[in-house]
């Protein structure tokens, strides 16, 4: 066993965890970085291609306030308000930092382009060019914290407990994918940055990490989960010809950009039969866009992959190389020419409005653990308006770093191994049970979880289904689990990490199914066919925590704030 | 209809184990990638087979660096086809295990968090 010691314990170093691990930084801390995959690599900023909202007004007039009413439009009056000020008044500060820190916002007539997306009433959303945003900011990410000699990165470390003591995180357990043996590592303070759970659907955009651990690890340790019956679905994944090397989301820039015409099985345009207006604007917003596919789908009008066709065949092909460039051979390189046929796309899960409930300091309910980026819940409502994503990431992640570093301060640091025993022996026991005869492991037992939460536990739901599922999901939890035995402690043992990631993705699953049953109206993400109206009655947000080792919902009042339009302000 | 399926050769084993070929056959829809493959092989006939990967589709994590047919290639944008693919860990690289050599940076690895260098 390996034991490390640092003031602040960061697990994922996406965007949120690598701003994170800054901000501790540059607040006194000294910092270890934790991810499951390599450092900047593994979580999903690296996979974003387009569009950070941001109120900067460098393409027109803007001010913050107009971003945060169009956060709260598009959360359905379910958002965290302070929370969402936060994100959206911060937000201009962090994407200047990282203007300084030359990640290469897309930039024209002497200022940064901002480009329209859906639900902005104002271009606010920057890039870098091509679709590269995600890797961009990643790299110059990755590059500031390599210029902390506080900040400790540690790639392949995968989080499976943390550790507590008296009720205060007190630090963490975790495996060395390189050689498998359990590492300890003690902190004054660990911030949980390891992204969302949307890799517990069958049809989703995520990366092998997304199955929910931030969730699962701040529940058991006695935080509250706020939210959780809200995972977006991004309505236009790709879906068919198979397309390899590309984020399957990327069709949504394509989309704004240039306008490309949603069809059903029929070719005919079908979003203005569910009460919005698409034609020529390309502006639905998601939940719509995404629940109306489906149902055309249902109706039996799909594509014939079961989605829907997305049409770019009214485009110049000159046109369509002047925005995308080297995106346009990349696609024809997969045998896509998108002048001359439609592809096929589907919604698919993409981010999760949930999560771990913070305060503005983005302290949990349980000392000494904090949490950052999608893994924060509250901010987004029922439903994430386009770009949120990466300016939370950054500014939940600065705020966390920044927040933990100054409360660390003052605190001793109080380890005992035997406090560990717990989550090492939780390691041992499945390094060291026996192999079993179906050595296909944990593969066949995800997939179901896949499969049930994308058919009852999705986009469409009822009583009947989700009262299944959460049934099977116990079942899963207390019998099939324990009965597993992924086996042999071997240098990169992902049967090992397959169950760590199983017991992760079942207790996110059951935090999601509890939330959507008790929740019976429809809102945003959250589509009720048993419940399809809003009810003004549902606007305040449900918490799940474990009561007596038991997962239960609970709901709270929506934290509100007063906030009057300012007017709008040209960037100086 | 019969299910198509294609062959895949995987080259495994841990450093200093004598390099043994493991062959597979897949299931095969068009355009799938070799990392479909062997996400697909360790769901359904083998967990322990050792491969590093992140995104999966988007080619951005760059983690997937194997050797395709002897040359070195990301699992995700290489492709199977009707003839059997062989992959194996990077030849220039410390095996870990399997496909999974050392590419993480030097100072990113709890080996130099530890002072072991």
């Amino acid at each position: 066993m390996s034991h490390l010691s640092t003031d602040i314990l960061v697990v994922g170093a996406g965007g949120a965890g690598m701003y994170a691990a800054i901000a501790a930084a540059r607040g006194g801390a000294r910092v270890v970085l934790a991810d499951k995959s390599l450092i900047g690599r593994g979580g999903a900023t690296v996979m974003a291609q387009m569009t950070v909202a941001v109120a900067l007004g460098e393409q027109e007039p803007d001010h913050w306030t107009h971003h945060l009413a169009d956060t709260l439009d598009a959360g359905r009056n379910l958002c965290n308000e302070e929370l969402a000020a936060i994100l959206c008044r911060e937000a201009p500060e962090r994407i200047r930092e990282m203007d300084q820190w030359k990640v290469g916002w897309a930039r024209a007539d002497g200022h940064l382009t901002q480009a329209m997306a859906p639900g902005h009433k104002i271009r606010r959303c920057v890039y870098v060019d091509f679709l590269n945003t995600g890797p961009a900011v990643a790299k110059t990410l990755r590059s500031q914290v390599a210029r902390h000699d506080a900040i400790v990165r540690v790639g392949g470390l995968s989080i499976t407990d943390l550790v507590r003591d008296d009720g205060r995180v007190v630090g963490a357990v975790g495996i060395d994918m390189e050689t498998g043996r359990s590492v300890t590592i003690a902190a004054k303070a660990v911030i949980l940055a390891a992204g969302g759970l949307t890799r517990l659907y069958r049809r989703n955009s995520a990366s092998a990490n997304m199955g929910g651990a931030a969730f699962a690890l701040a529940l058991t340790a006695g935080a509250e989960l706020i939210d959780m019956e809200f995972v977006q679905f991004f309505p236009i994944g790709h879906l068919a010809p198979r397309l390899v090397g590309m984020d399957p989301i990327m069709w949504d820039p394509f989309r704004y950009k240039l306008g490309g015409r949603l069809l059903n099985g029929r070719h005919e345009e079908f979003i203005h039969n569910y009460g919005a207006s698409d034609s020529g604007t390309y502006t639905v917003s998601r939940d719509v866009a995404s629940f109306a596919i489906l149902s055309e789908v249902a109706a039996g009008r799909g594509s014939p992959a079961g989605g829907a066709y997305l049409s770019f065949e009214h485009i110049a092909e000159a046109d369509l190389r002047a925005a995308f460039g080297p995106v346009i051979d990349r696609l024809l390189a997969n045998g896509i020419d998108l002048t001359k046929r439609a592809i096929e796309v589907s919604p698919i899960a993409h981010y999760h409005m949930g999560g771990i409930r913070v305060n503005g300091e983005m302290a949990t309910n349980v000392a000494g653990l904090y949490a950052a980026g999608e893994a924060v819940g509250g901010a987004n409502g029922a439903n994430r308006l386009s770009g949120n994503a990466i300016s939370e990431a950054f500014v939940f992640g600065e705020r966390a770093g920044r927040f933990t570093a100054a409360w660390a301060a003052g605190q001793t640091m109080r380890w005992d191994d035997d406090l560990a025993r717990a989550g090492v022996a939780a390691i041992r026991a499945v390094e060291e049970g026996e192999v079993s005869a179906q050595t296909a492991g944990i593969g066949p037992i995800f997939g179901e979880l896949q499969e049930m939460m994308w058919d009852k536990v999705g986009l469409l739901r009822d009583q009947a289904g989700l009262k299944s599922a959460l049934a099977r999901l116990r079942q899963m939890r207390e019998l099939d689990l324990p009965a597993l035995a992924p086996g042999r402690r071997d240098p990169f043992a992902l049967a090992v990490q397959d169950w760590f990631d199983l017991r992760a993705g079942l207790i996110a699953a059951e935090a999601i199914t509890l939330s959507a049953l008790a929740r019976q109206e429809s809102r945003g993400a959250h589509q009720r066919d048993d419940f399809p109206a809003s009810d003004p009655a549902w606007e305040v947000n449900q918490v799940v925590r474990l009561v007596n080792g038991v997962p239960t919902v609970e709901r709270r009042a929506v934290v509100r704030g007063s906030f009057e339009l300012a007017p709008l302000a040209a960037a100086q | 209809m019969t299910t198509q399926t294609a062959r895949i050769n995987i080259q495994r084993g841990a450093p200093g184990d004598p390099a043994r070929i493991e062959s597979y056959q897949v299931p095969y829809r068009e355009g799938m990638s070799v990392l479909d493959a062997l996400i697909w092989i360790r769901a359904n006939r083998d967990a322990s087979l050792a491969v590093r990967y992140s995104c999966t589709n988007a080619n951005t994590c760059k983690e997937c660096l194997v050797e395709v047919d002897g040359k070195a290639a990301y699992a995700c944008t290489a492709r199977l086809g009707r003839q059997p693919v062989t992959v194996a860990p990077l030849g220039n690289k410390k095996l870990i295990r399997d496909l999974v050599t050392d590419t993480a940076p030097p100072k990113e690895t709890l080996r130099y968090a530890l002072g072991e260098g």
